[in-house]
């Protein structure tokens, strides 16, 4: 598994989506005519697929962070140990994407 | 016993060893600041995400009232501290991975720093301005 790459590219697309970020709340900083346009991006096609990558870079990130802590404290080397921790990385950071987006349209995020 | 079974030994002494701190001259601090920031951030990803689904269809007003209040800024604020600090070292890493050229590198982290802290400042502000209304 090259998982360990993919850590480092979803890294990579978190630190540039950081800017969509200080966007989202200088706009909201800024007022309605700034807040909307933000709005008019996030609820835009493209503006919705941006931001669903980014809930899985992130969600990715994290779970595969917490390999490599589980790494760091010095568990987890054995061969199958490592299939496992790579593969709960990788199946569980796409599991928790869908289930936020689900429950973000659920409570109406999708208007 | 030959010369070649003995171990090789160094005569630089322990203290010239860690003198230099390795490749980034700042020894292991941070390797561990990018693991407290991690914990942190890992620790808030839910409060994090509840305060992101609490502003979703809500108009400026609404988010702004939402995220002036007290809890919610400081969630926040913790948030992107780490955050930023996070990035930053993470970035940095990749930097001393890939560019070898050393002005090049010298340049990249420090464009690195400048975004981190632009990032961090302006979120910063944002949600300052927010809490105190003005």
């Amino acid at each position: 598994m090259a998982l360990s790459i993919v850590h480092r590219a979803t890294g990579i697309a978190l630190y540039v989506g950081t800017l969509l970020l200080v966007w989202w709340l200088v706009a909201a900083a800024s007022g309605p005519a700034a807040y909307a346009n933000v709005q008019a991006f996030t609820g835009s096609i493209i503006g919705r697929l941006i931001v669903f990558g980014y809930t899985w870079a992130l969600m990715h990130h994290m779970l595969s962070g917490i390999r490599h802590f589980v790494w760091d404290l010095g568990y987890g080397f054995k061969a199958n140990e490592r299939e496992a921790l790579t593969w709960g990385a990788a199946i569980g950071g796409i599991a928790l994407t869908v289930l936020i987006w689900i429950i973000a349209y659920a409570i109406g995020g999708g208007r | 016993m030959s010369v070649s079974d003995t171990p090789k030994r160094s005569m630089r002494t322990p203290l010239g060893r860690v003198r230099n701190l390795g490749a980034a001259h700042s020894g292991t601090s941070d390797f561990w600041r990018q693991r407290i920031t991690a914990v942190a951030m890992t620790l808030l990803m839910i409060p994090v995400i509840v305060i992101i689904m609490m502003l979703l269809g809500r108009n400026q007003a609404g988010a702004a009232q939402i995220l002036g209040s007290l809890p919610i800024a400081v969630i926040l604020l913790l948030f992107i501290f780490a955050s930023a600090w996070h990035m930053k070292i993470g970035m940095q890493v990749v930097i001393e991975d890939y560019v070898h050229n050393e002005k090049l590198k010298l340049v990249s982290i420090m464009l690195n720093n400048f975004f981190s802290i632009a990032v961090a400042l302006a979120s910063t502000y944002a949600i300052l301005k927010l809490s105190s209304g003005v």
